[in-house]
């Protein structure tokens, strides 16, 4: 864990002045072991995303059925050029797992940028103008949040029909009210202290003061939400991959690895356990991140 | 001890408060479903009819019977009327009015969260208990780590692994279904564990229960898992409070201060969280009954995905939004009356 000392600023503070923000959050977050252990391995995984070309042993679309359902390279028939075995179809299981990697991150990068951007301006307007907006804006939010999360990302993918980018905008749609919110709440508690105020009698717009004022101040909660929401957003996209709805085959999709091998789980337990673990890894690991970085940056939380 | 004083009015007033606050969700829920059809790309009568196909005369019928020719505030209008009066359409496979295919299998559905509910908090609830009490401890450090990774679990996964170690390993539990195919259960409560124990064969009732072991665990470990954090951290509040020095300081017994003064008060916190879980519950089942082919509504929805049942998909995604918007409503009023701070200030 040494190696990820690396984050922390080069800069060397003088005794005397108050600790560097960077170095204060670094001193608090690498008290949490848990949360360091999540961020090596969300390294480790983006390193494997970005150097798929390089390590993975096989193409991970080529098929074929002279070596499938071969075990792991322990049991008995497996061989060390497929680490991890191969699916029905003779793929190699580590390489989908590698290529995997780029769709999950992608995805839960892609989903919770969406849902930032869209949630922020939402719940920026809800906050400045009050009102008849708000009311109509938070009402909505409350009422997402009301419909079982998977359920309405189920029924707008049905609508929209099947694939990954549509599974993405209904996860995006479905984790948005917690942005909106953040943002809201941020803004109310925000607007009523002196540097906006003082900023408004300088002259600054609405516009200005909303996004160079305002949010700057609310980005804590936002980036510890958008870690967890990086978890959900895999974790739901994936569910969606198994229902046959999200991420549509060859695809390595995590989740759809999942449903395409589902049928051969009495026959061959590798082609469902690595899939799943990987998930249950990356998820996890977001997780961590995402309660270190509350616990180092919210300082209502701090003891 | 008298009762602390309450008046009725107050108590009134807060329920309608919390009633009146459904209202805009459920329009919102209706709005959702009337715009669902729409947003099929085609025409929406064909939607509805199928890919058989319609005939001219009865598709100018249906038009005018659901105002397609009409503007889009009065479609909103007759569709609203008909939910209310209970017809929600009919399913475009079976014919059978998707009210009465979600009131069949809804019972499934029930009872499967309903285990899973109270699986998570018997394990759930003692687990939090003894993590707070014993704060740093080993135990503590387990708990705390196997509710993480359970918090994250991809639930459709666990399914397939405790298939795999139970079923396929171990040949303890079966595969899938509700109950050995072997045994007619006349359908008398709905709920096949009663139904069993009604019926004149006793075995049956074990097999319903055999059937049950595996999706109860895979859909309770979220809920367990978010139960025995939020217990451990409401119970570590509470064990810091003054009431609780005053009554080690009166020489009250560890058991005593922990049962009877201790847990009273993190309950509350858990309460809400428990019909929180509700939600959670539901989405869950999706998946688990997908896996385990578990009859009920939520294998119900997917099949009718891939069937392009949309009357179904519609009529059953509303009939399970209202389900979870009622028990919120429920967890929130039962929250009110537990609570005397919320009571009272509202």
């Amino acid at each position: 864990m040494t190696t990820e000392t690396m984050e922390a600023p080069a800069i060397a503070v003088p005794t005397a002045t108050p600790p560097h923000p960077v170095r204060e959050f670094w001193g608090y977050f690498s008290a949490n072991h848990g949360a360091v252990a999540g961020l090596v391995i969300i390294v480790a995984v983006i390193l494997v995303a970005l150097l798929a070309d390089v390590i993975a042993p096989h193409d991970p679309n080529l098929t074929n059925t002279a070596i499938a359902l071969k075990p792991p390279f322990w049991q008995e028939g497996g061989s060390i050029s497929y680490p991890l075995g191969t699916d029905p179809i003779g793929r190699d299981i580590l390489s989908r797992l590698i290529y995997g990697a780029q769709l999950s991150l992608l995805i839960g990068i892609v989903v919770v940028a969406i849902s930032i951007a869209i949630g922020t301006v939402l719940g920026l307007v809800a906050g400045f103008f009050r009102g008849l907006t708000e009311i109509f804006i938070m009402r909505l939010m409350d009422i997402i949040l009301t419909l079982p999360s998977l359920l309405l990302a189920i029924v707008i993918v049905a609508v929209l029909g099947p694939g990954l980018m549509n599974a993405m905008l209904a996860v995006a749609l479905v984790i948005l009210p917690h942005y909106v919110r953040l943002a809201r709440a941020a803004v109310i508690t925000e607007t009523s202290k002196d540097y906006v105020t003082a900023a408004r009698v300088s002259g600054a717009g609405t516009t200005r003061l909303m996004f160079r004022e305002v949010l700057p101040n609310c980005t804590a909660p936002l980036i510890v939400q958008a870690s967890l929401g990086i978890s959900t957003a895999i974790l739901d996209a994936a569910a969606l991959g198994f229902l046959g709805l999200g991420a549509q085959p060859p695809s390595p999709e995590w989740g759809t690895m999942l449903a395409d091998a589902r049928e051969f789980v009495l026959r061959a337990w590798w082609v469902v356990t690595f899939p799943g673990l990987a998930i249950l890894i990356t998820v996890l690991a977001f997780n961590l991140l995402g309660d270190g970085l509350r616990d180092a940056l919210d300082p209502k939380l701090k003891r | 001890m008298a009762a602390p004083p309450f008046s009725v009015l107050a108590m009134l007033r807060f329920i309608l408060t919390r009633v009146s606050l459904i209202i805009p969700t459920f329009i919102g829920i209706t709005l959702l479903a009337f715009f669902l059809i729409r947003l099929v790309p085609g025409d929406p009568i064909e939607t509805l009819a199928g890919e058989r196909g319609i005939d001219p005369a009865r598709h100018e019928q249906l038009r005018k019977e659901y105002g397609f020719d009409k503007p889009i505030i009065v479609q909103y209008g007759i569709y609203l009327a008909r939910v209310l009066q209970g017809d929600l359409g009919k399913s475009m496979i079976t014919q059978e009015p998707v009210l009465n295919e979600f009131s069949s299998l809804f019972p499934a559905t029930i009872e499967l969260a309903l285990c899973a509910i109270i699986f998570a908090l018997v394990l759930g609830l003692p687990a939090g208990i003894i993590a707070a009490i014993r704060r740093n401890s080993i135990f503590d450090h387990g708990v705390m780590g196997i509710s993480l990774a359970g918090y994250s679990m991809p639930i459709f996964w666990w399914g397939l692994i405790l298939i795999l170690l139970f079923s396929v390993q171990f040949d303890l539990t079966p595969v899938s279904g509700r109950i050995d195919v072997l045994y007619y259960i006349e359908p008398i409560t709905g709920f096949l564990l009663i139904d069993t124990l009604l019926s004149d064969e006793p075995e049956a009732f074990w097999s319903a229960v055999n059937h049950l072991i595996l999706p109860t665990i895979v859909l309770g470990t979220v809920p367990l898992a978010v139960i025995a954090r939020m217990t451990r951290s409401a119970m570590l509040e509470v064990l810091g409070e003054d009431y609780i020095r005053t009554a080690k300081a009166k020489g009250l017994s560890r058991f005593r201060i922990v049962a009877l003064h201790a847990l009273r008060n993190a309950l509350i916190p858990v309460v809400t969280v428990i019909g929180l879980q509700i939600g959670v519950l539901f989405t869950g089942a999706i998946l688990t009954e997908t896996i385990f082919s578990w009859p009920g509504v939520g294998k119900w929805l997917i099949d009718a995905i891939f069937r392009r049942d949309y009357p179904v998909l519609q009529g059953g995604a509303l009939l399970l939004g209202v389900v979870v918007m009622s028990v919120n409503l429920l967890v929130d009023l039962a929250y009110g009356l537990i609570n005397p701070r919320i009571r009272h200030t509202r």
